[in-house]
């Protein structure tokens, strides 16, 4: 694995729809090569054979608690957070809807 | 009452004391509220572990704990007991940053289900504790609202991520505290500032209403003054809940009586990869020292291995990153928080939002965790670390076959100065190399103080057991204690 340049840099900030500064962007470079130059060490370790694990519950055989389908709650019908207060916190709204800029730019 | 006298009554009070002093009349449940905020008032100027007070909603409560008690009600486990909350959990009415600029002036809908559980049981919650920026960090220094200063020596750090639950709880700011983990946010801090601190079993607390790190690690739990504080806090936060899918149904156990059973017998494990280079030798020997006493205490300690701990804190990289990099996705200036104003475009809005919002530390966890996560590089990092993960859990799965709990050092280093490791990430995250095994594997670890270094800074203990064996842990952690009181 080859290191991260600026251009690498610059994508993943698009991905992840963060604007970077010039500053930042050279100090970001920098940290995640020696990040991920730590994180090459686990290279040294041979897992074809290992299964990946997402979740604790994976791993627990035999863990009543995580046999699937034992955590799902009855699927009934609940009222939600009343729209007025989640509304309140909204930056832009007309009390109904979240208000946004223009989405289709042309 | 003067006020000396008044914040003297907060110093060392424990939950036990407290909710028997507001039972028997010897005080009440608003006096102890307001001898907390007097002394909040006066010190945390100096500690910043408050970001805010929830003053109404505690002296209602306290107001409604003292009419029980004054009709000779039944009181419930924690009537009266002053608590502090940690900033990435939602408390209605109350504002909840997660210590980010992103998230100012936002006021959640809705209770978190731990804050509610401990409300239910007659907590009074003084307010919200500062934090690392979305709980990313180990010093506490990246929260947007100002570093926490430790209690216990003030040029010092109080760890991280739960900096100042951990400082509010060591400075008698509150009685206990909630806290989060998801790589040792709880386990370090009281490490640092010389109290409890436990994690409990993934699954074992409900995550509702936490503000989400990473969500396959994320953890809640108390921080308190002694053992039995931590057992009567977990009984009260744990259990299934309906709002949280991952909770576990396993039956919650009666953790403050496991406390009298003895440890005789109980076989101790010692991991070697926990006491390698690097660890400070007055922490080595103040670990060897505790494990002196549970020999003396009749446990058998024996040596284990978990032949993988080095590889724990890259593997905990990729992949609290990568969830963070999709959790942190949600703050985009449209539902809640801050907005930038003035973006023309909707993704402008969101980039500029997210700019201004999100500080260094925050952005660089984003940019490692999507670019983990992007087209090419994904099995090489995000499922290579989920195979690390399994070959983690397997150690620890293994070595409870032979032993019935882990005793090994919280931290490699005691409290370290404010500034000493911000220049450095790699520096900063190793800190977390004997927490965040634990962490991935989501077994259950308490850290529990076990004396001083000659600098007087608090060192602190782990330790670790068996998926939803707080019982156990509990137990030997309360050995612990019981040996650093009759060592004194």
């Amino acid at each position: 694995m080859s290191g991260v340049t600026i251009d690498d840099v610059r994508r993943v900030a698009e991905l992840a729809n963060l604007e970077l500064t010039a500053d930042e962007e050279p100090r970001m470079q920098r940290d995640l090569n020696s990040i991920l130059g730590h994180i090459a060490e686990l290279n040294e370790l041979n897992t074809s054979d290992v299964p990946p694990m997402a979740q604790v519950g994976e791993v627990l055989e035999g863990v009543e608690a995580f046999l699937h389908g034992e955590t799902l709650r009855a699927d009934a019908v609940r009222p939600s957070v009343d729209r007025a207060k989640v509304m309140a916190a909204a930056p832009e709204t007309d009390g109904r809807f979240f208000k946004v800029p223009k989405v289709i730019e042309r | 009452m003067a006020s000396e006298e008044l914040t003297g009554l907060t110093q060392g009070l424990t939950i036990d004391a407290a909710r028997a002093a507001v039972a028997s009349g010897e005080t009440t449940a608003v006096a102890l509220a307001e001898q907390h905020y007097s002394r909040i008032s006066t010190g945390d100027e100096q500690i910043n572990s408050y970001l805010s007070l929830s003053r109404d909603r505690a002296l209602a409560q306290a107001a409604k704990i003292d009419g029980m008690a004054a009709r000779g009600e039944a009181l419930p486990p924690l009537a009266g007991v002053p608590l502090g909350i940690k900033d990435v959990l939602t408390m209605q009415g109350t504002p909840a940053t997660a210590g980010s600029m992103i998230l100012k002036g936002y006021q959640p809908p809705y209770d978190a289900t731990s804050v509610a559980r401990l409300e239910a049981a007659g907590a009074v919650l003084l307010g919200k504790l500062n934090c690392d920026e979305f709980a990313m960090g180990s010093s506490n220094e990246n929260s947007a609202y100002g570093p926490v200063r430790n209690p216990r020596a003030l040029d010092r750090v109080p760890g991280g991520s739960s900096g100042g639950s951990a400082a509010a709880v060591a400075a008698d700011f509150a009685v206990a505290s909630l806290g989060t983990d998801t790589g040792g946010s709880i386990r370090q801090p009281a490490a640092f500032c010389g109290v409890v601190g436990v994690l409990p079993t993934y699954g074992r607390v409900s995550r509702y209403g936490l503000i989400a790190f990473a969500s396959s690690l994320d953890r809640v739990g108390p921080f308190t003054k002694n053992v039995k504080d931590a057992a009567t806090m977990l009984e009260v936060l744990a259990g299934q809940d309906a709002m949280d899918a991952t909770s576990s149904a396993q039956p919650v156990g009666s953790y403050v009586a496991a406390l009298e059973k003895p440890v005789e017998g109980l076989r101790i494990g010692v991991p070697e990869e926990y006491f390698g280079e690097g660890l400070d030798p007055e922490i080595r020997a103040a670990i060897e020292k505790v494990l002196d006493g549970l020999k003396a205490a009749g446990c058998v300690i024996k040596k284990v291995s978990l032949p993988h701990t080095k590889y724990a804190v890259p593997t905990y990289y990729v992949i609290a990153t990568a969830e963070a990099s999709s959790n942190l996705s949600r703050f985009d200036g449209i539902r809640f928080g801050l907005r930038d104003a003035e973006a023309k475009s909707l993704s402008a809005l969101y980039r500029k939002t997210r700019d201004a919002g999100f500080g260094s530390e925050v952005k660089r966890r984003i940019l490692l965790g999507t670019y983990a996560l992007s087209a090419g590089y994904y099995d090489a990092y995000y499922k290579k670390a989920q195979q690390v993960r399994t070959l983690l859990t397997r150690d620890f799965l293994a070595a409870f076959h032979d032993v019935d709990v882990l005793v090994a050092p919280v931290t490699p280093t005691p409290a370290f100065k404010l500034g000493e490791k911000t220049d450095d990430p790699i520096k900063m995250y190793l800190e977390d190399i004997y927490s965040v095994a634990a962490s991935l594997a989501g077994i259950c670890g308490v850290s529990v103080p076990c004396g001083e270094t000659g600098e007087k800074l608090p060192i602190g203990v782990q330790v670790l057991a068996r998926h939803f064996d707080e019982a156990t842990m509990l137990r030997v952690a309360k050995a612990v204690e019981d040996g650093q009181a009759s060592a004194k």
